[in-house]
């Protein structure tokens, strides 16, 4: 069998960590981008959406320099546990976070702003505080941009090669995805394991994408957003 | 029904909150929107006893601006705003207590109920502080009391409209409020559920004691629930009082578009009876004037006023009647005759043009047609004395 399932355990790891973080970092994130009536809000929307348009070279570039040991947060990681944090599993999974970041807060920020302005304030006129207001109702109401926004970054992480091979480099067992894998088959043109590997991923990543779509679908039949 | 009644007492004696009973609302400040070609500017001033008080104007009076800065949902520029002796917002004094914290309750036009809940969990929404015990407590009765108590478990998306109104009623009346803010809750409904609905308000009411502000445009619903009315226009309130005193008096042309008069004459006071309380108003007519008997309001004679009649107000009769209490008849003729949906609008020409509104039985039965000849009848307290607009 020529499909390297440390691999593929490894590329499934990395994706479930960085989109259940994503999950948690992109609800506050999207929820300031829904509400705040900040002015230079635009800006901070800009620079989340960075990743969809840069190549994942320059992103990786950048990350590779800050997490390096000439950067303070560098250092300050190499202090804490006597190593550099590039080319660590670690590594890999704050660039995919970075990387995959519009792709969580994006379909987030877009179900919080669908949510009725009045239910919030009807909430908050009820004596509910934002915390409770935004986890009793407008979480519940969001479920489907939820569901899409975690699941695309699970399925973007799952496919990234350009930030994973100039942060993590090509470590088997520590830092080798599945697209560096099939990246290096073709390389030394064993085209057969390439071919397999890259049919599971995209079977893995059409399954996963199908069963979003499906259950966002049926969610909408549930629960029409008013 | 008696079963509204011991549950909404019985909250009555035990809740602590009794003692800030029968507080008063006061506001007085000002807000400033601006868009882009247009300035709003909302400022008023009124105080309101606990019971209803009703805010009346057209749309974009700021009515709804104004319940919102009282919720504190949105924030006024200067001013205050208090219940009792609490402050909810004090420019001065950099109070703005935040809506969560204000006790303020609002029932939204669009009601807001959470369609992801159940009827139950809507209405045990803002009673989360309280033990389990207590909090079922009070939502079965609120839920009898709003007679919603079947629904408790259906899906907030299920419910009709009128179940839609009571629940939400119940949802915010639950929570005890201190003040209660209303943005035409009831528009949305037929004659006979408002009115029931109105009712169990009333009840509740009674037991409870606090301000409720009441935005309508329905003329109906002004006189129905108003202890006092509050006329809004472009973000000032140009009459408060009684509805009496308020829809009846001279009243500023905004209020009289609103009421929908049909029939709008300049006039001049002719003669006034202030010992029956009524004066003769005279209008410029086809050949002569036209004297008409109206209700008396101030201004003296030669005082020039405008007369409102509702078309609706105004009865065809196809002799010239006799034995009548109302005071104005005037011979005319069709001059046309319109079926609107379910009511025909007749044109009748007498030496002033109006416009009576009759069914079309009664157009059927008395044969009318245009050409022919008619009277109208207008009781006295038909027509309405507004200030000419300047």
């Amino acid at each position: 069998m020529a499909i390297d399932w440390q691999t593929l355990r490894l590329t499934l790891q990395l994706a479930l960590t960085v989109s259940v973080i994503l999950l948690a970092l992109g609800l506050p994130i999207a929820y300031w981008i829904a509400f705040s009536r900040w002015r230079l809000k635009f800006l901070i929307e800009a620079l989340i959406a960075l990743p969809i348009v840069l190549p994942p070279t320059v992103l990786g570039f950048y990350v590779l320099v800050a997490l390096g040991p000439h950067s303070p947060l560098g250092r300050w990681w190499i202090s804490l546990t006597g190593h550099t944090l590039a080319f660590t599993f670690t590594g890999l999974v704050i660039g995919s976070i970075l990387y995959s970041l519009p792709f969580a807060v994006q379909p987030f920020a877009a179900s919080f702003s669908a949510v009725d302005r009045k239910l919030i304030a009807a909430s908050a006129t009820l004596g509910a505080s934002r915390l409770r207001t935004f986890f009793r109702v407008i979480a519940p109401l969001s479920v489907p941009g939820l569901i899409t926004g975690t699941a695309l970054s699970f399925a973007h992480t799952m496919g990234e090669f350009g930030v994973v091979l100039m942060v993590g480099g090509n470590i088997p067992g520590v830092t080798r995805t599945v697209s560096i894998d099939i990246y290096d088959r073709v390389q030394s043109s064993d085209y057969a394991g390439a071919n397999q590997t890259a049919l599971v991923l995209l079977i893995l990543c059409f399954v996963l994408l199908a069963l979003v779509y499906g259950l966002n679908r049926k969610a909408w039949v549930l629960h029409p957003v008013k | 029904m008696s079963n509204t009644r011991p549950p909404a007492e019985e909250a009555a004696t035990t809740d602590p909150v009794s003692a800030r009973r029968d507080a008063r609302l006061q506001g007085k400040f000002r807000k400033r929107y601006t868009a882009p070609g247009q300035e709003f500017v909302l400022d008023v001033a009124f105080e309101t006893a606990p019971g209803f008080t009703i805010l009346f104007g057209a749309s974009g009076a700021g009515k709804t601006t104004l319940l919102d800065c009282v919720a504190g949902l949105a924030t006024p520029d200067e001013g205050r705003i208090s219940i009792g002796d609490r402050a909810l917002f004090d420019s001065s004094q950099k109070i703005n207590v935040t809506v969560a914290q204000r006790r303020a309750g609002y029932v939204f036009q669009n009601l807001a109920l959470f369609p992801h809940m159940t009827v139950e969990q809507n209405v045990s929404y803002g009673l989360a502080h309280l033990p389990h015990v207590e909090r079922t407590r009070r939502v079965d009765s609120i839920l009898h009391a709003f007679r919603i108590a079947l629904l408790a478990r259906r899906s907030a998306r299920e419910i009709s409209g009128g179940e839609s109104q009571r629940t939400a009623l119940a949802r915010t009346l639950v929570t005890d409020p201190e003040v209660l803010l209303l943005d035409e809750p009831l528009a949305a409904l037929d004659a006979a559920t408002k009115s029931q609905i109105i009712d169990d308000l009333r009840t509740w009411n009674r037991a409870h004691r606090i301000p409720i502000l009441y935005v309508t445009h329905s003329r109906e619903e002004v006189f129905a629930l108003g202890e006092r009315v509050i006329v809004l226009s472009a973000g000032r309130i140009v009459a408060q009082g009684t509805p009496h005193e308020v829809m009846m008096a001279p009243m500023q042309e905004t209020v009289a578009q609103l009421a929908g008069f049909e029939n709008v004459f300049d006039a001049v006071v002719d003669a006034v009876r202030p010992e029956r309380g009524t004066m003769t108003c005279r209008i410029a007519g086809d050949g002569a004037p036209l004297l008409l008997e109206t209700p008396l309001v101030r201004g003296g004679v030669g005082a020039a006023l405008r007369v409102g009649i509702r078309a609706g107000d105004i009865l065809l009769a196809t002799s010239p009647p006799v034995g009548l209490s109302a005071r104005n008849v005037l011979p005319g003729r069709i001059q046309s005759l319109e079926q609107r949906d379910v009511i025909v609008s007749a044109r009748v020409k007498g030496r002033v043009e109006m416009e009576a509104h009759l069914t079309l039985a009664a157009r059927d039965s008395l044969q009318l047609a245009p050409g022919r000849e008619v009277w109208l009848v207008i009781k006295t307290h038909s027509c309405h004395l507004m200030q000419p607009s300047s």
